[in-house]
């Protein structure tokens, strides 16, 4: 057990090694946080099916591989074109296996003050300070190996400022985009958003692939809101289905801010998703969505955690699965409603839809509540599609598959109906109805 | 246009149907009545294709095809219809995409040219016109949160959109207040041409004030045991049931007049 854990050890440290022979030099406090991590790594290792959070979504595959850094920089903007979104065409940043790419990115069309920049040339510079004291806040890496392993490779990655009381009405688009051109490209995306005190803003994440390819994303994003803020977070995962993607979202919440948070997850054989939103402060709401959408060889999970430390705090988390072929979903979601978190009020929804008889989910929604005046609601479904549902549209002459893709849809609809990006919408009715897409506007 | 012949039918092993004969003609309306439980519902539900019903015996044809041997969507296509007893309801699909795409698929099955939305808004709120459905109804969910009255409307603006050759209508009278069921009657009738047929299925005679059938069939326990013009269903709403199901009893298996 022992030896293949060191061996991936040393393979990360001496891949950490190589990046200090190629002008990856940064001031001395994202030095100590990277030697930090990489030692908390270290410590860690990769989490095994040992471990309770990790019961039944298996990395040995991951840990098992060699990854490295992509080596070639090819000219893909003829490529790109199916990965921008129209509503960002110019608030857009595109990093290639991890590494920004000036040439592809956009961010005409912000306001004054805001601030879209790659997190590395952000170590220095007129917001360095602001950036130190957010990024790594949340300590993830203490717990967590990938966020650790994310945090010992800093380097290219978003940095979102929204200052007091601005209001950015385009969406701004961080697209990761894997180009594995034959080798197998490792890439550590790093995201951070502040939104200060009165702003709004609209961040979508999404992670695709140029090729079907063998690669690994590990992910970090933190999310800062504050006070009165608003802050709308689309997470959209489609990346490569051999892929591998492991993900943290970590959002801290101030007094009276509002959080709309919807992750969808098309892509990958193995992704993990672990969203953990803090309720600190008074007056918050915040939804907390999610669809993942898995077909044959796939394995999709999210683990969530919502935390309520503070009274006057609505969550709403409504996620939905549906699960085709010889699949593989786990949802695990924790709302804790803490002693001082009075008049709280919390509803969280897992349904899933097994469209095969292959396919499976382990569903956990967990509901801990150690305050006495709280509004509280839980629940999960897992179902397939109802016989008389599809007799009904068969009696109305749709075909069996157009039946199927129909009551699939309807399924999904209210987390897509929710979506105010038309871009993505369209992108999910394509997934969901692939062919039969056109002929559902009405 | 439909010809059964000794139709025998099963669901979960209980034999519902045992030995129905019926012919149905184009421009015809049949009304077929029973007590509870005598197979009516059974013998709509076959002629759909409803998968949970078995035939065990006996032949279909409908416009010269063994009906049977099609699949529920295809016979749909080939101008089947069946308005359900219970309309279901689809969460998430609203009901002019549902018409949309019905219609769509008929088109397409007669090589015709699909409709794109907005030719298609105009055609369905010239048919909604027909149950006088309200426009605010075409774009929630198809029968979601509908009343009852409103679910049985919609399931004749669904005929009214199929235009279907024949159209099986499964106690679309029950669960309606009298003003719910003269505007679904109303529908009916205007829906009714020389080419088509339509078969009403119905517990009382109500529905037959409003929707004048030119055969009326009685079945009991599977069979057709009476078959008559207009006047057998006012005789059997001043009679009852009873009547007919001693005499069916004093009669020997097989023996019904058709």
């Amino acid at each position: 057990m022992i030896a293949p854990a060191l061996k991936e050890k040393s393979a990360y440290r001496a891949l950490f090694e190589s990046t200090h022979t190629n002008g990856n030099s940064a001031p001395s406090w994202v030095e100590e946080l990277r030697e930090n991590a990489l030692e908390r790594f270290d410590e860690l290792g990769f989490p095994t099916v040992d471990q309770e959070d990790w019961k039944y979504t298996n990395v040995a595959s991951i840990a098992k591989n060699t990854f490295t850094f992509a080596t070639g920089r090819r000219d893909i903007a003829a490529e790109l074109a199916p990965f921008i979104y129209a509503e960002a065409k110019s608030s857009r940043l595109v990093f290639v296996n991890g590494v920004y790419r000036a040439d592809f990115s956009s961010i005409a069309s912000l306001p004054a003050g805001v601030v879209v920049v790659n997190l590395r040339e952000a170590f220095s510079g007129e917001h360095a300070e602001t950036l130190r004291g957010y990024l790594a806040r949340s300590r993830a890496e203490d717990e967590d190996a990938f966020t650790a392993l994310n945090t010992a490779f800093l380097g290219d990655g978003a940095f979102l400022l929204v200052p007091k009381g601005v209001r950015v009405d385009a969406p701004v688009h961080l697209l990761f985009l894997a180009d594995a051109a034959g080798e197998k490209p490792i890439a550590f995306p790093r995201v951070l958003i502040v939104a200060e005190r009165g702003s709004e803003a609209t961040v979508i994440e999404s992670y695709a692939a140029i090729d079907e390819s063998v690669y690994f994303t590990d992910a970090v994003t933190e999310i800062f809101v504050g006070e009165g803020a608003r802050l709308v977070h689309y997470k959209v995962q489609r990346e490569s289905e051999r892929a591998f993607h492991i993900a943290q979202t970590h959002a801290d919440l101030g007094r009276d801010s509002v959080f709309d948070s919807t992750t969808i997850t098309l892509g990958a054989q193995l992704s993990r998703h672990g969203i953990n939103v803090q309720l600190d402060h008074p007056g918050v709401e915040c939804h907390v969505d999610g669809l993942y959408l898995v077909g044959d060889g796939q394995h999709a999970d999210t683990h969530s955690i919502i935390d309520h430390r503070q009274p006057h705090c609505a969550s709403r988390q409504n996620y939905k699965g549906i699960l085709d072929g010889k699949s593989r979903a786990v949802f695990n979601g924790r709302v804790f409603v803490r002693r001082d978190a009075q008049k709280t009020d919390a509803v969280q929804s897992n349904k899933n839809l097994l469209l095969s008889n292959e396919a499976r989910v382990d569903t956990k929604p967990q509901l801990e509540i150690f305050a006495d005046d709280v509004k509280c609601a839980h629940g999960a479904t897992v179902g397939q599609l109802e016989e008389e549902e599809l007799f009904y549209l068969a009696s109305r002459g749709l075909h069996p598959e157009l039946a199927r893709n129909l009551l699939t849809y309807g399924f999904a609809e209210e987390l897509i109906e929710k979506i105010k990006i038309e871009s993505i919408k369209t992108q999910l009715d394509e997934a969901i109805l692939n062919r039969l897409n056109a002929r559902l506007e009405a | 246009m439909l010809e059964i012949r000794n139709l025998h039918a099963t669901v979960d092993g209980n034999e519902i149907l045992r030995g129905i004969n019926l012919t149905i003609n184009k421009g015809e309306i049949h009304a077929i009545m029973g007590p509870n439980g005598s197979g009516k519902s059974t013998l709509a539900k076959i002629l759909a294709g409803h998968p949970a019903y078995e035939v065990t015996g006996g032949e279909v044809s409908y416009e010269g095809q063994n009906l049977l041997e099609l699949e529920p969507d295809a016979r749909a296509r080939e101008g089947v219809f069946l308005a359900f007893q219970y309309p279901v309801e689809i969460p998430g699909v609203s009901n002019a995409q549902f018409l949309r795409l019905a219609y769509n698929e008929k088109r397409k099955h007669l090589g015709e040219e699909e409709l794109d939305p907005l030719e298609f808004k105009d055609l369905l709120a010239e048919r909604a016109k027909v149950v006088e459905m309200e426009p605010s109804l075409m774009s929630r969910s198809v029968n979601e949160g509908f009343s009852g009255g409103e679910k049985k409307r919609n399931e004749i603006l669904q005929m009214a959109v199929l235009e279907p050759k024949l159209a099986v209508l499964d106690e679309t009278d029950s669960g309606l207040d009298i003003d719910a069921l003269r505007i679904v009657a109303d529908g009916v009738n205007k829906l009714r041409t020389a080419e088509n047929a339509i078969i009403l299925v119905t517990h009382y005679q109500r529905l037959l004030n409003y929707i004048v059938p030119d055969f009326v069939h009685v079945l009991y326990r599977g069979r057709i045991v009476r078959s008559g013009g207009k006047e057998l269903a006012l005789e059997l709403e001043e009679k009852g049931y009873d009547w007919i199901k001693d005499e069916s009893e004093a009669a020997p298996a097989g023996a019904a007049r058709a």
